[in-house]
């Protein structure tokens, strides 16, 4: 039963991946993002890491590729231009990508087999008896609490980068001044004219 | 029975998947944006795997770093993006070079 449901979510992840690299459309490529991440999602919790699939879910899923939709819907791009080269670019980077693949899954085959993780044959993703999320907790809170406190920290120096490269301030916007409001007093804000009849005020 | 070289494998896969994105899409960079988040994806599997057949819950820790780092990543790359695009009116990676001295 696990051994399908690893197949299937292996299989499905793999073939989502494939689609992104290779979709016409960006948005079917942000589309199948998502299914690639679920079903990750789905492989974690096989192994017993439910935390870290329902946070891959949230920020994946719930942000980054948010983002990604927004900014390819918001952005009118000629796609087709785009995907000008890639026949050309195909051979060269299969062959790559196959040289890649087969070097890392000899080094896999050896590291599972020979390292010190094939010794252990179950997955357990968490000690006996606590749950996932307790001990992550455990461990994040006390030795690592430096290293969680930073990486609030790159989210803030990334959000704050985000937001200073995005905002422009438009030209011939009136907005409220409240140092020129205070500082105004009835010498500077009235001013006497003395009017001739028949004139009236010429600015 | 499912041991630590499948997972090792479906990661390495999705790695090379990732890496032939970038190869084959170098001129759309949403795209490449996207082949970097499946290449952090195979590493966040990895780090999971090794970490569940270990029995050692540091590998999670390590993966949500990598999570947040990619989170920010993706964030500010979009964000230069939409500037990129705001003062170019196109998106095709090889006219970047324009700050070069």
């Amino acid at each position: 039963m696990q051994a399908i449901a690893f197949y299937l979510l292996a299989f499905v992840t793999l073939a989502a991946g494939l689609l992104v690299v290779s979709a016409r459309n960006p948005v079917h490529s942000v589309l199948f993002l998502i299914t690639a991440f679920f079903s990750a999602a789905g492989l974690f919790v096989l192994l017993g890491a439910e935390f870290l699939a329902m946070l891959l879910i949230v920020v994946y899923v719930g942000a980054v590729a948010v983002l990604f939709l927004f900014v390819v819907m918001m952005l009118d791009i000629d796609f087709e231009a785009l995907r000008k080269g890639f026949a050309q670019y195909l051979p060269v980077g299969g062959l790559v990508a196959g040289v890649l693949t087969l070097e890392m899954i000899f080094v896999a085959a050896t590291v599972a087999t020979n390292g010190a993780a094939g010794k252990n044959a179950t997955p357990m993703a968490s000690p006996e008896g606590i749950s996932n999320t307790e001990a992550i907790g455990r461990v994040l809170y006390t030795d690592y609490v430096f290293f969680f406190q930073m990486a609030g920290l790159v989210l803030l120096v990334a959000m704050i980068g985000a937001i200073v490269l995005t905002l422009r301030h438009k030209p011939g916007v009136r907005r409220q001044d409240i140092g020129k409001q205070v500082a105004r007093s009835t010498k500077t804000g009235m001013e006497l004219v003395q009017i001739k009849p028949g004139e009236g005020i010429s600015e | 029975m499912i041991g630590l070289s499948h997972y090792l494998i479906v990661a390495a896969i999705l790695f090379t998947i990732g890496v032939f994105g970038i190869f084959v899409n170098r001129k759309n960079i949403i795209v490449i944006l996207m082949s970097i988040e499946l290449i952090l994806l195979a590493v966040n599997i990895n780090l999971v795997a090794f970490s569940a057949y270990l029995h050692d819950v540091v590998g999670q820790i390590f993966a949500m770093f990598v999570l947040t780092v990619a989170a920010a990543e993706a964030a500010v790359g979009l964000a230069i993006l939409v500037t990129f695009f705001r003062n170019r009116g196109d998106i095709a990676v090889d006219d970047a070079s324009m700050m070069k001295g």
